[in-house]
C-alpha cells in the first residue's frame, strides 16, 4: 500500500524525523490560508499523488507570494498530473501540500528496502540527492553507500554515523543526519514498511538536516496491525477496477489487452497470461481467484472482468486442488448466462469430469479447452472473431 | 526414504481445529500420511478428526514423537507458531498460511540462527501448497490424484503451476518423487537451493523441475548453484513474461522491483547456466520427457 507525501511525513514526524513545516490544502483559498499560517516568504506547493518524479511533471511549484500560492493550487487541484510513473492518464490531484521552502546547500539520497537476497533491511545513501536511485546506480555506483540491519538488535547509531561521515557530513550535520536515518529506520520497522525513500534529505545553510521529500510503501500483509496506516489508503489514486477488486477481496490487476482472465493461483495466472501472449493475444487483466472459489466468487470475478469494456473474450482456467471443478462449473454457468462475449473454459483437477458435465449440459455456448495451450489458442481466436 | 517426508514421518498440524486445516488434514490422513497430533492453544486434551490435540508444540512432540508440522496458523500468529515449532525441535515445518508480514518472516529466519546448523528446523513456505512424496505422504493442500509415483522432483514457488507440471508429466507416464512448494512470499523459509541439494542426494530422483516467477534473486542463485553442484538434469520455467513492472502479481513476492527480477532475465540466466528451459507452461511435461531420455 502506498501513501501520499504528506501522510509519509506525518508518520515520520512521529518517529522524530525533522521535516520542513507544511500543511495540506484542498482548495486555492485553503492553500493561501495555510501559507499565511505557516509564515515565511517562500513556499513549495506540491501536488499530492502516488507518484515520484512530480517535480519533472510540473507538480511542484515554488511560490514567493500568497497570490502565487493560490495560483499554483488552482492550477494543480482537480487536474490529472502526468509523470513518468503515472502512465498517460495521470493521477488526480485532490490535495496540495503547502510547505516552507527551505534553502539548502546539499541534497542526499536516502532509502530503505527489504533486501530479498540477504533477508534484511538495507539502508542506501548517496550524495546524488534528487536523482533517481536507478540512475545513480547506473551513472555513479561508487557514490552509493550501504549497510544492512541486524534484526536481533535493530539499526545502531554507529551505522547511521558511518553513512553520515561517508557522505562527507561534519559537525552538527552528523547528529542531524543520524536523527533522520534512525527515525526512518524505526518507522520502517515499527510500521511494517516495504520501502522508505527520502529523496532528497537536505542540509540547510545553518546545518539543519531535513527530509525534504518522503515516500513510503507498506506491507499489505501487515496492515491488519496498523489501522492508522490502512486508514490512509486513497482509492482515488488507484485504477477504479482495482480499487473495487480490493474492496471485494479479489486479486485483480488491469492491463492493456482484450482477453479477460479468471484463474486460480498467481503462478498459473501469470503462466496463462504468457500463453495468451505467445498465441498472439493480449491479456486484459490478471485475476487470481484463489482457493475455495464458490459460485458467488466466480460470479463476482466475471462482473469485475466484464466491467472492463475492452474485453472481447474471457478465459477461465481453473486447476482445482482445494477448489472443486463442479463448484467452479456451477459458478461459471450462472455467470455465463447472458454473457455477450465468447467464453473459453479449461478445468482440471478435483472433480473435473463432474465439472465438464455441468458445463456441457448447461446448453450455453461455452468453449471447452483440454489443456493450457488449447485454452490460449481458442480464446485468442475467439477474441479476433 | 524420500526427501523431507515419507509414509513413516509422524506429523502434527498446527491450527488443526480451523476449517481449512480440518479439510486438508482429512485429505492427508486419507492419502496415508501419519498425522499423530494437532496443536491449538487452549484446546489441549480434546480429540479432533480422531487425533489428540495439545496446547503447545512441545507437549505434542513429547506425547506423539512428531517430527514435522504443517501450519495453518493465521497470519497474525504464524511467525510465533513457527518459532514455537522450531523451539520444540521439529526438523521440518511447512507453512500453508498466506499473508504473513514480511518482517515477521525476517525475524523468524533470524531466530532460527539460535540453533546450530545441524539442529536447525527446515522451513518450507510460507504461502505454499506444501510437500508431497507421491504415493507415500502428503503435507499440504495439493490434489493427491495428479501425482503418479516416479523419479522426477519438483520445486516450485507456485502451487497451481506445480500441479500443472505434475499433471502434464502424468499424462506422459512420468511420475513424481517429491514435489516441494517453497511459496510465493518475498522472504521464505527455504529457497530452491536447499531442496535441489536434497534432490541431488536422493536415490529416487533422476531429474528436477524448477518453477519460478518474477521477483527476487532465488532463480538466478539456484541456476548458478546448479552449475556448480548438480549432475542431475534440471528443467526450469519462469512465469510472468507479461507482468508489468512494479505491480504485485498475486503472490507477495511476485513483483519486478530490481535488476534481474523479470521472467525474461531469469530465463536467460537459467539458459546461460545450462538448465533446460521449458519454452512455455504448456510444455513442462514434454521438456522433462526430453531431459530424461537425453540423460539415459
Amino acid at each position: 500500500m502506498d501513501v501520499h507525501e504528506f501522510q509519509a511525513k506525518e508518520l515520520l514526524a512521529g518517529f522524530g524525523v525533522p521535516l520542513p513545516r507544511g500543511i495540506v490544502a484542498y482548495s486555492p483559498d485553503q492553500a493561501i490560508f495555510v501559507a499565511t499560517e505557516l509564515g515565511g516568504s517562500f513556499w513549495a506547493v506540491k501536488a499530492q499523488v502516488h507518484s515520484g518524479a512530480r517535480g519533472k511533471g510540473g507538480g511542484v511549484r515554488l511560490c514567493r507570494t500568497h497570490h502565487e500560492v493560490g495560483i499554483a493550487a488552482r492550477d494543480l487541484l482537480g487536474k490529472h498530473l502526468v509523470t513518468e510513473q503515472t502512465g498517460a492518464q495521470g493521477k488526480i490531484v485532490q490535495r496540495v501540500y503547502v510547505e516552507i521552502a527551505e534553502a539548502f546547500d546539499r541534497e542526499i539520497y536516502l532509502g530503505f528496502v527489504l533486501d530479498r537476497k540477504i533477508q534484511r533491511i538495507r539502508v542506501i545513501a548517496s550524495s546524488h540527492g534528487g536523482m533517481d536511485i536507478e540512475d545513480i546506480a547506473r551513472k555513479d555506483p561508487q557514490s552509493i553507500l550501504q549497510t544492512h540491519v541486524e534484526p536481533a538488535v535493530g539499526m545502531q547509531p554507529f551505522q547511521a554515523r558511518e553513512l553520515a561521515f561517508g557522505l562527507g557530513l561534519a559537525g552538527n550535520q552528523v547528529s542531524g543526519a543520524v536523527k533522520v536515518i534512525l527515525g526512518c529506520y524505526r518507522a520502517f520497522r515499527d510500521l511494517d514498511a516495504t520501502m522508505v525513500e527520502i529523496n532528497p534529505m537536505v542540509i540547510t545553510p545553518d546545518d539543519r538536516v531535513l527530509a525534504l521529500d518522503a515516500k513510503m510503501s507498506f506491507d499489505d500483509n501487515a496492515l491488519f496491525r496498523h489501522p492508522q496506516v490502512s486508514e490512509m489508503r486513497d482509492p482515488m489514486q488507484e485504477d477504479p477496477r482495482e480499487a473495487q477488486a480490493n474492496q471485494q477481496g479479489l486479486n485483480y490487476i488491469g492491463l492493456d489487452g482484450d482477453i479477460g482472465c479468471i484463474i486460480n493461483g498467481a503462478g498459473l495466472a501469470m503462466a496463462t497470461m504468457d500463453m495468451i501472449k505467445y498465441a498472439g493475444g493480449a491479456p486484459a487483466n490478471f485475476l487470481d481467484i484463489g482457493g475455495g472459489a464458490s459460485p458467488e466468487r466466480v460470479a463476482e470475478a466475471f462482473g469485475l472482468v466484464l466491467s472492463d469494456g475492452s474485453v472481447k473474450a474471457i478465459l477461465v482456467n481453473i486447476f482445482a486442488g482445494i477448489n472443486r471443478c463442479d463448484w467452479v462449473a456451477q459458478g461459471v454457468v450462472r455467470a455465463a448466462a447472458g454473457l455477450k462475449v465468447p467464453l473459453v473454459v479449461r478445468l482440471a483437477g478435483t472433480n473435473v469430469e463432474e465439472g465438464r458435465r455441468i458445463i456441457g449440459e448447461s446448453g450455453l455456448p461455452i468453449i471447452s479447452a483440454a489443456d493450457l495451450a488449447d485454452a490460449a489458442q481458442k480464446v485468442v481466436r475467439a477474441a479476433r472473431a | 526414504m524420500s526427501i523431507l517426508i515419507d509414509q513413516n514421518t509422524p506429523v502434527l498440524v498446527q491450527g488443526i481445529t480451523g476449517e481449512k486445516a480440518s479439510f486438508h488434514t482429512r485429505a492427508m490422513i486419507a492419502y496415508g500420511t501419519r498425522v499423530v497430533a494437532g496443536v491449538t492453544p487452549g484446546r489441549g486434551g480434546q480429540r479432533h478428526l480422531d487425533v489428540p490435540v495439545f496446547d503447545t508444540v512441545k507437549d505434542a512432540v513429547r506425547a506423539s514423537g512428531a517430527q514435522a508440522s504443517l501450519s495453518f496458523v493465521p497470519p497474525p500468529y504464524a511467525g510465533d507458531a513457527l518459532m514455537e515449532a522450531a523451539d520444540a525441535g521439529l526438523r521440518l515445518v511447512c507453512v500453508i498460511t498466506d499473508g504473513i508480514p514480511a518482517q515477521d518472516m525476517m525475524r523468524v529466519k533470524r531466530y532460527l540462527l539460535r540453533y546450530p546448523q545441524a539442529q536447525r528446523t527446515m522451513i518450507v513456505g510460507p504461502n505454499c501448497a506444501g510437500i508431497i512424496s507421491a504415493g507415500k505422504a502428503m503435507l499440504g493442500i495439493m490434489p493427491g490424484g495428479i501425482y503418479q509415483r516416479g523419479n522426477v522432483g519438483i520445486v516450485s514457488r507456485s502451487g497451481t503451476l506445480s500441479y500443472e507440471a505434475a499433471a502434464q508429466m502424468q499424462a506422459l507416464g512420468i511420475g513424481v518423487s517429491t514435489s516441494v512448494g517453497i511459496g510465493g512470499d518475498p522472504i521464505n523459509g527455504s529457497s530452491f537451493i536447499e531442496h535441489l541439494a536434497l534432490f541431488e542426494q536422493d536415490p529416487e530422483t533422476d531429474a528436477v523441475v524448477l518453477i519460478g516467477e518474477i521477483g527476487g534473486p532465488q532463480e538466478a542463485d539456484a541456476a548458478a548453484w546448479i552449475r556448480e553442484n548438480m549432475r542431475k538434469p534440471v528443467v526450469g520455467y519462469v512465469a510472468g513474461v507479461t507482468a508489468p513492472k512494479g505491480r504485485r502479481m498475486g503472490h507477495a513476492g511476485a513483483i519486478i522491483s530490481a535488476q534481474g527480477d523479470t521472467a525474461a532475465e531469469k530465463t536467460q540466466i537459467m539458459r546461460s547456466y545450462g538448465l533446460r528451459v521449458a519454452p512455455s507452461a504448456a510444455e513442462l511435461g514434454r521438456t522433462v520427457a526430453k531431459a530424461l531420455s537425453e540423460a539415459r
